[in-house]
């Protein structure tokens, strides 16, 4: 029964990075191509992520920067005719298109054929009850549960069951409106919640304090399976596994529970006939009836499809799950897939790890006002970290340094009630709350009591937290030393234990020659010689097993883990930085952490680190290779900020030089720099004392934008609209950054944001582009909507720009990548910002321009870049953002100077509108024919300016809804407007109810000015309401003035259904 | 305490000793199984052998009562491992690995760089080496020499009768070192099991015909199970007339590990050493003939080097083409490299037992 291969296959994207389904698919999805692409086969991607690798034109035949809905997929596969699809590579998105699309006839009709698993199969495991009820003809547990459609129906299966009660709901993403109910009230809110996202809510049994396990398992067409890996969850269940640490592979499991449980996972995935990964997840009973042999357990969740924990067993095993699914999609036996490490084995078989894998949760709650930092059942984390020793606390303390929070395990900065509060409530804190209280002294027993995590971890903690006492009073021994190392210190660590300096340390270690071994991750754990590059470092070890590349190694310093500010288009410059390398005799040498990326993926560079980017262990790798140079600028801010460091250890950094870095981002320095080149900028100074920044404020009049020097996502940075928002800034500030100063600078209201991007060599620039915020100053450019080409700039505007950008750039000697921000108001351009490293946009540039930006920025190190004219395009593309509020309980959808997007999407069009419309449909969850908008604008200004746009959307036969004040002014203008009264009114119509029934297909709420400080009573104003519920219900919500006219404007120029549907190559007519 | 892997080229490696503080020496092998190490440890195949687990954590969660165990004491010379934890943490624990060790007398010493070892191990193959703690020095021992399948096996027939209906059918397990689960797993499937010693007498009369003629075992013999142990096949000779001896009289046999090893040369065919043999949870075999794999326990030093004749290689490794298993063309006489009774490791195999039961 070996089928015929495809033609032509059709892959979807799972669209652009939100919490619960990130960067571990553009990792699926690349694998997913590149094992097609082998095969001979043609690729179409449908994918609007624009900041991806996928997207780069390196696997996909052809790519389409559309939403993934089943309407324009049909038409994707009207036109293109694939043969074949595969839905599991992009998470639920792809999978919940795949079987609309499948469900509506369309596939059938095309004879499109599903790769993989049958959707028959997906169905079921999506579908809970009938999945319960498939597991229970096998014998196989799960926990008593009943699913229902409505209210009163959850309620009676509630009953039944009894408290305490998980409540889910079902075809939902990681989780989303789910958590635990001890009573009926909770239960109640709860169980609204899930079914306002979803048509059903599964309801089961609170299995409290069990352990969480997780199989990645594999099967071919033949029957054959592996269980690629198992992991443990530190956390227990309650804590969604994306929520939790996680250990890979199991710790306190038996064998009899370790092969028990991946036996039923084999029976399960058999039973459902998957081709391809499948992930299951067990909870095991810690303490069952003694005497009891097998596992005490039950199955809660199965994927069937590649998940964010395939992403992570991928890149904790080095077993490719995504490459190999694609493979046994098409037919192939595990056999016949050679070993990617060994090359001399195959791919079946199991990986035996000579390591301990910790994965670590990256958290933002904090960027998120209002939100709730309370975790559970629903994701909430923005991007994770994966670590990699030979000891739980090597690996563990590795983790917590790369998160990049600047926090350690057991710096001890609780007081004992919150001490109690983070041990006892779930939060981001609570695995610095362990460390701290076991410091203090606390049981491992009582901890584990009041918390449910295993002993067995909490002993490895209290050893670190034991060490740290130890390496503070000892004298220092070169045995201390390395049983510190060994535990996963830091030299930072060390240093500030014993009142040194980090430097110090450093150089007392390498004198006593402690220096961490290189080893690699083989899959079966060095039983065969193999050749990979896949590296880890760990002082649990006394040799390396690879040589040092020298000179020509090259190395190139990642992202770290995806948060907000930092996220997949750093991973797209650093990989293609370092695959360009190659063009000049380099080797490419990638240090990175996060295991949701392209560049952790052992075949992109000519060596792969999983590890940290920081000081210390960017020097260990410089010096033990021997490296010829490391690239800081394509990893976002978190690598630049390295290149002091760097410099001072004498390290080699390529491009631009350090000190000219510095003048750079250096506020300051940087001011100095644009006065005496004659470069408008707002005013500002730099204050130390709030009386000094108050009178500056009383100067140049309110509002005024205050930062700290070193920016990166607009963290601290704020709009103050008068001086008790200054004050709350201070208050703030002091504890942000004492190290730089903090500046403050007149706001300019009303002026154009410009982004100019480009790469230079030796102060001259090689290519350039210019895009332009539809938002006005004040949204963060991670949050703006941006358009390229820039469509209301003036030559004029334009030749000062660049004038500007030329000047600096051959002020600071730029060599690589850089971005200058600028306000455009009033025929002048003032500078806000330049940074000289690859910017947000570089990868949005460029697609929209077809010159790789990041492959010239290695061009101009080698001095080998060209000056190239830039086409002015005949096209529009334009990049929108995507935000998760609807994940963070209680945070107010607004948009700041604060970043608060968690991914972008972006998609080309003739025209500005239609390039913004289909870009905002990729980005939300958009109906396809919407009836009815609901508008409420504050402020008589925004008032009058959304009259054109409000008379468009009439004209377009949109019921028009609008809250009071508003309706009164459409209707003086002749624009029909139905009023409703903003919040709740017992029997009438409100805006409220018309969102809870989803009575409009969207929501446009501006709000008058509005300072981003001190404002306490936010969430009782109507318009937070307003906003949350449009969230919650999942309506797309615009809350800018300028989007919102677009955003109208395209709806009635554009009918939805006539969205051009042209690939990226139609656009730039490579055809 | 400072415990010492010495091996015999001179090359050394020290590291903190737990467990007992007394010298062992033998073959230095490693594991590559990540959990499962009290069961490993009681599997008689080990003997004679210092064990290097290439997993870097052991202890974890203890050590528990001896149903987890596959015979009665451990069997491993001596234990090697990078980090050991002396904090375990399971409901079934009832002593710390340490303890247990040093109850049984077998050192452990935790030697940091286990995988230095491991690629040691894989260039000169199974080298031999001794544990030192303290003062106390020991020769090198080559425990191939021995016939460490005498050392392991039991001293008097056992008959054990499985739960309620069973027992119809008799099998008599030859005991070379067999792990318990191989009993277990025959009593689940109704059997009554009389397990008896390597070189027992079977057949009291060899020229005979009759199956049911055995010596001193009552009763009829309907199979024969060809246990697993420690060490070279060509050691045991008496077991290997004893199933030649099965094999004429046509008695249906299954042979595991050093049973596949054992029916080999029985039959005609022959063996030899491995470089550094196969020890893990992880040893992908396919079924021949078949597009069928499992992935299957495995702990030995040998392998059937010629399939006798009337056989067919039943089995093969999916990383190394060795012979994983050998069957008959024709008659119920089959026998598998690897352990289908698991424990520690993958379950997967389990249905070699089920398809032997269906041809007796």
């Amino acid at each position: 029964m070996v089928m015929k291969k495809p033609k032509k296959i059709l892959m979807l994207g799972s669209g652009a990075l939100k919490i619960g389904e990130a960067g571990e698919f553009d990792y699926s999805g690349s694998q997913g191509l590149k094992a097609f692409k082998e095969e001979g086969i043609r690729t179409v991607l449908v994918n609007p992520n624009i900041a991806t690798i996928q997207t780069s034109p390196l696997l996909a035949d052809e790519i389409y920067f559309l939403p993934v809905t089943p309407e324009f997929v049909a038409r994707v596969i009207e036109k293109e005719r694939p043969d074949a699809i595969a839905l599991s590579f992009g998470g639920q998105t792809a999978l919940n298109c795949g079987l609309a699309l499948e469900k509506s006839g369309i596939l059938r009709k095309h004879k499109v054929k599903v790769l993989g698993t049958p959707t028959s199969a997906i169905e079921l495991t999506e579908d809970r009850e009938k999945f319960a009820q498939h597991l229970r003809k096998m014998r196989i547990p799960v926990p008593p549960s009943g699913a229902a459609r409505d209210l009163a129906a959850a309620e009676k299966i509630a009953r039944r069951i009894g408290f305490p009660l998980m409540v889910r709901a079902a075809f939902a993403l990681g989780g989303q409106k789910s958590g635990v109910a001890h009573d009926l009230k909770e239960f109640r809110e709860i169980a609204r919640g899930a079914l306002a996202v979803s048509p059903q809510v599964l309801v089961e049994k609170y299995l409290h304090h069990y352990k969480e396990i997780e199989y990645e398992v594999v099967r071919d067409r033949a029957d054959n399976c592996v269980t690629v890996c198992n992991m443990e969850n530190m956390d227990p269940l309650g804590i969604h596994t994306g929520e939790s640490v996680v250990v890979a592979p199991s710790q306190t499991l038996t064998n009899r529970e370790y092969h028990g449980l991946r036996e039923v996972s084999i029976r399960i995935v058999r039973s459902l006939g998957i081709v391809g990964e499948c992930n299951v997840q067990f909870a095991l009973n810690p303490n069952p009836k003694p005497g009891t042999l097998s596992p005490d357990f039950y199955v809660i969740e199965v994927n069937a499809r590649l998940s964010r924990s395939s992403a992570l067993a991928s890149k904790a095993t080095g077993y490719p799950l995504a490459y190999v699914a694609a493979k046994l999609a098409l037919g192939k036996l595990m056999t016949q897939v050679p070993n990617q490490i060994t090359k001399v084995t195959t791919s079946f078989f199991e990986p035996a790890m000579d390591y301990v894998v910790v994965k670590i949760p990256r958290w933002d709650i904090e960027k998120f006002r209002g939100a709730e930092e309370r975790i559970g059942s629903a994701m909430k984390s923005v991007g994770e970290v994966m670590a990699i020793g030979r000891t739980f606390e090597e690996a563990l303390q590795k983790g917590v340094r790369m998160l990049g929070t600047g926090q350690e395990l057991a710096a001890n900065g609780f007081s004992s009630r919150d001490l109690d509060r983070f041990i006892d409530v779930p939060t981001p804190r609570r695995l610095f709350a362990l460390a701290a209280a076991l410091k203090k002294g606390k049981s491992v027993e009582e901890i584990a009591r009041r918390t449910g995590i295993d002993p067995w971890f909490l002993d490895r903690i209290r050893r670190i937290a034991r060490l740290e006492k130890e390496i503070g009073k000892k004298p220092f021994s070169r045995e201390l030393l390395l049983t510190a190392k060994q535990a996963g210190f830091s030299d930072a660590r060390i240093a500030s234990l014993r009142g040194e300096t980090r430097e110090r340390v450093r150089a007392g270690r390498l004198r006593l020659g402690i220096r961490p071994s290189a080893f690699q991750i083989d899959t079966l754990a060095g039983e065969v010689p193999a050749r990979t590059n896949y590296l880890y470092l760990t002082y649990n070890g006394a040799h390396h097993d690879v040589r040092p590349i020298g000179r020509k190694g090259v190395m190139v310093l990642g992202s770290g883990p995806y948060r907000i500010g930092s996220s997949v288009e750093f991973d797209w410059s650093a990989v293609h930085a370092a695959m360009s390398l190659k063009r000049f005799g380099k080797s490419s040498i990638i240090v990175n952490c996060n295991p949701e990326t392209v560049s952790t993926d052992y075949d992109v560079s000519d060596r792969l680190y999983f590890e940290n980017v920081d000081i210390e262990t960017v020097l260990d790798i410089y010096e033990f290779e021997n490296a010829g140079g490391i690239i800081v600028s394509v990893g976002g801010q978190a690598s630049q900020n390295l290149a002091r460091g760097l410099a001072a250890a004498k390290a080699r950094v390529l491009g631009t030089r350090p000190e000219d870095i510095n003048r750079a981002e250096d506020r300051g320095k940087f001011s100095a720099l644009l006065d005496k080149l004659g470069i408008a900028q707002p005013p500002w100074e730099s204050f130390a004392s709030i009386e000094a920044a108050k009178r500056f404020a009383a100067k140049v009049g309110y509002p005024v934008l205050v930062r700290p020097s070193y920016v990166l996502s607009g963290s601290a940075m704020s709009v103050c609209m008068n001086d008790s928002e200054l004050n709350a800034f201070a208050a703030k500030a002091a504890v942000v950054s004492r190290e730089y100063p903090v500046v403050v600078s007149k706001f300019i209201e009303g002026a154009q944001e410009i982004e100019f991007d480009g790469v230079a060599q030796e102060g001259r620039i090689l290519i350039s582009a210019i895009a332009e915020h539809v938002e006005f100053a004040g949204v963060h450019s991670g949050d703006a909507t941006i358009v390229y080409p820039a469509p209301t700039l003036t030559p004029g505007e334009r030749a000062k720009i660049t004038a500007s950008a030329l000047a600096l750039v051959r002020a600071l000697r730029v060599t690589g990548p850089l971005n200058i921000q600028f306000l455009v108001k009033d025929g002048g351009a003032a500078v806000i910002e330049m940074n000289v490293r690859a910017s947000r946009t570089f990868p949005l540039l460029s697609k929209a321009s077809g010159v790789n930006f990041a492959e010239e920025i290695v061009a101009a190190f080698y001095g080998k870049g060209r000056r190239r004219p830039m086409r002015h395009p005949r096209y529009v593309i334009v990049k929108s953002p995507q935000f998760s509020f609807s994940r963070l309980t209680g945070a107010d959808p607004v948009l700041h100077v604060e970043m608060a997007s968690t991914g972008e999407v972006a998609a080309f069009g003739t025209s500005l509108h239609e390039a913004l419309l289909t870009s905002v449909l990729a980005s939300t969850s958009f109906k396809e024919k919407p009836r009815a908008a609901l508008l409420s604008i504050g402020g008589e200004d925004n008032k009058r300016a959304m009259l054109d746009a409000a008379e468009m959307l009439h004209a377009a036969k949109f019921k028009i809804y609008a809250t009071e004040g508003t309706a009164e002014h459409l209707t003086r203008s002749g624009i029909p407007a139905i009023p409703v009264h903003k919040t709740y009114e017992k029997g009438r119509t409100t805006a409220l109810s018309l969102i809870e029934d989803k009575k409009v297909s969207f929501v446009v709420n501006v709000s008058d000015k509005e300072g981003s400080l001190g404002k306490k009573a936010l969430r009782a104003t109507d318009g937070y309401l307003l906003r949350r519920a449009a969230v919650d219900r999942h309506l797309p919500l615009i809350t800018d003035l300028n989007l919102a006219r677009a955003f109208l404007t395209g709806l009635k120029r554009h009918p939805l259904s006539e969205l051009p549907v042209r690939s990226w190559g139609d656009y730039l007519g490579k055809k | 305490m400072i415990g010492t892997l010495t091996f015999k080229d001179g090359s050394r490696f020290d590291g903190q000793s737990f467990g007992a503080p007394v010298p062992a020496a033998g073959e230095v092998v490693f594991t590559t199984g990540m959990t499962g190490y009290p069961e490993t440890l009681t599997d008689p195949s080990y003997r004679g052998q210092i064990l290097v687990f290439t997993y870097p954590l052991l202890g974890n969660y203890g050590v528990g009562e001896r149903i987890y165990w596959e015979s009665s004491r451990v069997q491993a010379a001596g234990v090697v491992v990078s980090h050991y934890i002396d904090t375990p943490s399971h409901h079934a624990s009832r002593e710390t690995l340490a303890a247990w060790l040093a109850r049984h007398g077998v050192p452990l010493v935790e030697i940091k760089d286990t995988r230095a070892l491991v690629q040691k191990i894989r260039e000169e193959g199974t080298p031999l080496g001794k544990l030192t703690v303290g003062r106390k020095d020991i020769p090198f021992e080559d425990p191939n020499v021995r016939n460490l399948v005498a050392e392991v096996s039991i001293r008097k027939p056992v008959t054990r009768l499985p739960g309620q209906g069973g027992g119809k059918r008799h099998v008599v397990l030859i005991d070379c070192g067999a792990k318990r689960n191989i009993e277990r797993e025959l009593l689940a499937r109704g059997l009554k099991v009389t397990t008896v010693p390597w070189n027992w007498r079977l057949f009291n009369d060899q020229r005979s015909h009759d199956r049911k003629t055995v010596d001193v075992i009552p009763g009829r013999i309907d199979a024969v199970v060809l246990s697993n142990g420690p060490g070279d096949p060509k050691m045991v000779q008496e077991t290997i007339a004893t199933v030649r001896e099965a094999l004429r009289r046509e008695v249906p046999i299954l042979g595991i590990c050093l049973g596949n090893q054992i029916l080999a040369l029985a039959a005609g065919g022959d063996t030899y050493k491995l470089k550094f043999g196969h020890r893990g949870h992880n040893q992908p075999c396919t079924l021949v003939g078949s597009e069928r794999s499992l992935l299957t326990t495995q702990n030995h030093g040998y392998s059937v080097s010629k399939v006798p004749p009337g056989f067919r290689a039943w089995f093969t490794n999916g990383n190394d083409g060795t012979n994983e298993g050998l069957i008959h063309r024709t008659k119920p006489f089959m026998a598998v490299q690897f352990h289908p009774e698991h424990t520690p490791g993958p379950t997967d195999a389990g249905w070699v037992f089920d398809y032997f039961l269906s041809r007796i």
